[in-house]
């Protein structure tokens, strides 16, 4: 399963341009660091209160102030800042992210995204990610293509909006699509998986595109 | 005039039913000692304004088991398994803000602001009941200032006068939970004398804060 997640994140490491300001999601989209092309730094922020999020520190080096978004020990590079919440999420609702990375439970073809909660099941809160989404130049859903043979990309979400039509683009194991008026357009595809399969795997019309390409 | 009191005098501060606010973000930042005695005080029907419920044991998580919380304004409570209990069982209320919003109500709270305009949430549960103002063709939500009785946070350093300074990733809430609420009380780690703490260096300015708690 490790592969596909790596293949994923791989492929969405490839939109980041040099110097890019990007917030990365819990799970798979941290892994997109890892994948950076040579040549390319870029600043990650983390909204609890800095840019220049770094590694994980060593074992024992952990300092009980520095954590990332998701509670856990983390670093600050150098030419990094510290900032207050308020700070933060002017950064972020205000523009200044090149790129958010985040997983979904449900994208449609309006860019509609669904992220935050399972009425009844899973309440955890919507965090930073409404704010995310909506004040980021570029939102990447970066996420497996299907849950349990269940669809994940959809004509309409049917549970609750984290924000609407702010998806620009969605990258799975099978493919990249992008959100347009028209409707979603797959622009790559894994030959691992043919067209209709993919097609199959998503619920609503997947436009292709004539010069569809093989996923690098 | 010290504003320096006794750990015990600071909690007596807080009393049944009031509503306070607690910074740290997952604990990050939280004030750790006196969020102990408030366990121990047996303080209740408290309302909570904070990032998130923190864990069951760490930061003010606590609190949540011990039930001393009848409602819980945050962003995020999915690290704090006890809390999504109580909300579903009905004994403790839980609203759910988007952070960037969260942090804006409490710096409005402060900042003498009656009313903002945020365009996170529209189209999402977080509307609902709201008003949906457009401008220049945009839509936007239209959110509230939130106030304390009681401000508790933690500082790395202070002078006797109040002035405080963060630490790396402490900062988050605390910042602008300081200008917002009725009583401010800082768990400091040092207190410096008066002209110690360069003016160009200081995070909240100690006008703000009417108590300091030292660390030791």
């Amino acid at each position: 399963m490790n592969n596909k997640k790596e293949f994923i994140a791989a492929r969405v490491a490839k939109e980041l341009k040099d110097g890019d300001i990007v917030n990365l999601g819990i799970g798979l989209p941290t892994m997109v660091s890892n994948y950076l092309e040579p040549g390319v730094n870029i600043i990650l922020q983390s909204e609890n209160g800095y840019v220049g999020l770094g590694e994980k520190p060593e074992e024992g080096k952990e300092d009980k102030d520095i954590v990332n978004a998701g509670g856990t020990p983390a670093s600050i590079n150098a030419g990094g800042a510290f900032f207050d919440s308020s700070m933060s999420f002017a950064i972020i609702r205000g523009g200044h992210i090149d790129a958010t990375i985040l997983g979904a439970l449900q994208v449609d073809e309006k860019g509609n995204l669904a992220n935050w909660i399972i009425p009844g099941k899973k309440v955890p809160g919507m965090g930073g990610a409404m704010d995310l989404v909506v004040g980021a130049k570029k939102v990447i859903v970066a996420m497996e293509h299907t849950n349990r043979g269940q669809k994940k990309i959809l004509k309409d979400c049917t549970l609750p909006l984290t924000a609407k039509s702010v998806v620009d683009m969605i990258v799975t194991e099978m493919g990249v699509m992008e959100v347009t008026p028209e409707g979603l357009l797959l622009s790559e595809y894994n030959p691992e998986y043919s067209l209709e399969e993919i097609q199959e795997a998503t619920e609503c019309k997947l436009i292709v595109r004539d010069d569809v390409r093989v996923m690098s | 005039m010290s504003k320096q009191i006794s750990i015990d005098e600071a909690v007596k501060k807080i009393k049944d039913g009031m509503t306070i606010m607690v910074g740290g973000f997952l604990g990050c930042g939280s004030p750790h000692r006196i969020i102990d005695r408030l366990v121990e005080s047996g303080v209740k029907d408290l309302t909570l304004i904070c990032n998130d419920t923190g864990f069951v044991d760490y930061g003010i998580g606590k609190m949540v088991v011990t039930r001393q919380l009848k409602k819980v304004y945050a962003s995020h409570i999915g690290l704090n398994p006890e809390t999504g209990n109580q909300m579903n069982a009905g004994e403790c209320e839980v609203v759910l803000i988007p952070q960037g919003t969260l942090i804006e109500q409490i710096r409005c709270g402060g900042a003498g602001i009656g009313g903002f305009l945020t365009p996170t949430g529209v189209g999402t549960m977080v509307a609902d009941g709201k008003e949906t103002i457009v401008v220049d063709g945009k839509e936007y939500l239209l959110e509230y200032p939130i106030r304390a009785d009681v401000a508790i946070i933690e500082a790395a350093k202070a002078d006797e006068a109040g002035n405080l300074q963060y630490h790396d990733s402490t900062r988050n809430f605390s910042e602008q939970m300081a200008t917002a609420a009725d009583i401010v009380i800082a768990e400091v780690r040092e207190i410096v004398k008066i002209g110690e703490m360069d003016p160009d260096f200081i995070h909240t300015p100690g006008i703000f804060v009417d108590y300091l708690v030292s660390d030791n």
